[in-house]
């Protein structure tokens, strides 16, 4: 499912509320879940799950075409962690 | 950050009244809940994609005993974030 999908499904469940109007507040969601992580923030959502950074180390790659040794820097990475509600709703259709 | 702050970023943002805010924000998340349940992925340009993943059946232990035990096959949803929520976090 695409985000369109999502918004029309949100829109048919909210009264009140056109299709253009939910576009720009489920984006406006995503953009402040996005926004808080990159303010060293975490997201969490009750029954969904949270979102937050994961470091990673620094670490030598190296070019696949040249084989030149390449030093990566250490960053931080987005990290969702699925929540117990969702982990075990997913399981229930087993 | 809760999905209370959620719905004050809503207001704050673009007006939505507090009580409009909170219901959104709820109905956004029991969708996708709803939607990944039926093993279906959702795919969220310039944010990431959460994918439902199968997992098989494998032996496994015990960590406390080392009694060896069956761990049944079962579904994960993971999150792959996008290029865009990569690249904007990197150098926090």
């Amino acid at each position: 499912m695409t985000k369109s999908e999502l918004i029309e499904k949100i829109s048919e469940k909210v009264d009140g509320l056109s299709k253009k109007q939910t576009e720009v507040i489920v984006e406006t969601i995503f953009e402040s879940i996005k926004e808080s992580l990159a303010k060293g923030g975490k997201v969490e959502i009750r029954g969904f799950g949270n979102f937050r950074l994961r470091s990673r180390n620094a670490r030598k790659a190296r070019n696949p075409k040249t084989g030149e040794a390449v030093d990566v820097p250490p960053k931080k990475v987005p990290y969702f962690k699925v929540g117990k509600e969702l982990r075990e709703m997913v399981n229930r259709s087993l | 950050m809760t999905k209370a702050d959620l719905a004050d970023r809503l207001y704050e943002k673009i007006g939505l009244p507090k009580k409009e805010a909170t219901a959104i924000v709820e109905t956004l998340f029991d969708s996708m809940k709803n939607i990944l349940s039926e093993g279906e992925s959702i795919k969220i340009t310039g944010f990431g994609t959460f994918l439902v993943r199968k997992k098989g059946s494998r032996k496994g232990r015990n960590p406390k005993t080392g009694t060896e035990l069956e761990i049944e096959q079962r579904k994960v949803v993971t999150f792959k974030p996008s290029l865009q929520f990569k690249a904007l976090v990197e150098k926090v």
